[in-house]
């Protein structure tokens, strides 16, 4: 048992490495097939209502397509008046789209194992998001093809935060219960009613600020100098199929004072 | 042969339940079935077998789960050669005892895992008291169909088969 700790050059132990990347493989394979079943039957068996179906999306599509005409407008009319402004433009993030292969065979650790690694770019302490929010960051190892991802709700994990409504700052860490986050470290004097909605401030150098979290579900005040905030998150855990790996390495919370600020921040690499 | 069998019963164990718990967390949390394969060697070949099982399957776990590496296996070994031991002492052949030992067995299990990280990491244990009776449970209920697969699966299949073949004797 203790031969298996011996550590490769990375520091990873190699028999994590190896058996992580092999099992991958096979977790790959197996999620495929059930893919391809579920792909069978979604696309031939089950297509019961698909009329009625396809009417409602023809009428929705229509009704999107003028609230996109009003909206296209109303962004044009913001870009001239960033350049008005001499306002600097934020630079999209470069992603990797990654497909959940597996989820964890140990209950209770919340990570799951995505189709994309080290050969495409991915790295420890990678964010990763979905269109709702954010869902977690890359942990080592990193096999070839394959990463595992530790979820924001994780009892291990955790972001620092801001409310968008007031700004209040503070630290989002993952929770046994229900609902699955909780927002420490928020002053009992701020601002932070239920509703509210919780963004990454990117003060921690993996998860992009501006990327949704959750909203608060609950925000009393607390016994000691915090309140005890819960907050629900925005992305659902339960069904998480792809995922977008943030291509940017992480930086460091409290920048040296020797060392030159990494140029791969979020926001400036393009 | 037999080395054979609990090496194919522990990797597809090991595949099921990563693909449940891709498939829904909930799912995956109220469940083990590599725990669940690991107690049912022990039963089944015996104390020694039952140890290098859990080794196994838990070194494997550990690898693939990301956690620390041996502590899954340092519990699985405790439990499947615990399970072994029990398992030679009293009779476990009906459905009653061998659930019991599932439920009991899986909770000792929760409190090694919980206990050993609380010590490498430095802090309380954190055990979460009914989602650990609930997976228990749920794993009791497993290791009870999975016996009953085994062991009347075969004859269940036989029998099936000679009520096919009877019937297309009668037609004729």
């Amino acid at each position: 048992m203790i031969s298996v700790q011996v550590p490769s050059k990375s520091g990873v132990p190699v028999f994590q490495a190896v058996t992580f990347g092999a099992f991958a493989r096979v977790q790959g394979g197996t999620s495929g097939v059930l893919r391809g079943v579920g792909s069978v039957w979604e696309n031939y068996v089950w297509l019961r209502g698909v009329r009625a179906e396809n009417e409602e999306l023809k009428r929705q599509v229509t009704d999107l397509s003028v609230r996109f005409q009003e909206q296209r407008a109303l962004a044009q009319r913001a870009t001239r008046l960033q350049e008005l402004l001499s306002l600097q433009t934020s630079t999209s993030l470069p992603t990797l789209a990654a497909e959940v292969i597996a989820g964890n065979p140990n209950p209770g650790m919340l990570t799951v194992t995505i189709g994309k690694g080290s050969a495409d770019g991915v790295q420890a302490d990678m964010a990763v998001v979905a269109p709702a929010g954010v869902v977690g960051r890359v942990i080592g190892p990193t096999a070839a093809h394959a990463a595992r991802v530790q979820l924001l709700i994780d009892r291990n994990a955790a972001a620092g935060a801001y409310t968008e409504r007031t700004h209040a700052g503070g630290m989002v860490v993952g929770v046994d219960h229900d609902p699955a986050l909780t927002m420490d470290l928020v002053s009992n004097m701020a601002d932070v009613k239920p509703g509210d909605l919780v963004m990454a401030s990117g003060v921690d150098g993996i998860y992009p600020k501006g990327f949704t979290i959750g909203r608060v579900e609950s925000s009393e005040r607390g016994s000691g100098l915090y309140r005890a905030i819960s907050v629900r998150p925005s992305v659902n855990f339960s069904s998480l199929d792809e995922v977008l790996v943030v291509l940017v390495p992480a930086r460091s919370a409290v920048p040296e004072d020797s060392a030159p600020t990494p140029a791969a921040t979020v926001g400036t690499v393009k | 042969m037999k080395t054979a069998i609990v090496i194919a019963a522990l990797a597809v164990a090991l595949l099921l339940q990563s693909t449940i718990a891709g498939m829904s967390f909930a799912a995956g949390s109220r469940v083990n079935l590599v725990l669940v394969a690991v107690i049912y060697v022990g039963l089944a070949y015996g104390a020694v077998t039952g140890m290098f099982a859990g080794c196994a399957a838990g070194l494997v776990q550990d690898a693939v789960a990301g956690g620390i590496v041996g502590i899954g296996g340092l519990s699985k070994t405790v439990v499947g050669f615990f399970v072994g031991v029990l398992g030679a002492q009293f009779i476990v052949s009906t459905p009653v005892p061998r659930f019991l030992m599932f439920f009991g067995a899986s909770l000792v299990h929760e409190l090694c895992f919980q206990a050993l990280y609380a010590l490498v990491e430095s802090r309380g244990i954190r055990l979460q008291l009914s989602g650990a009776v609930i997976q228990a449970l749920v794993n009791g209920a497993v290791g009870i169909a999975a016996f009953l697969l085994v062991e009347r699966g075969p004859e269940m299949a036989q029998r099936g088969n000679l009520r096919r073949s009877s019937s297309v004797r009668r037609r004729y």
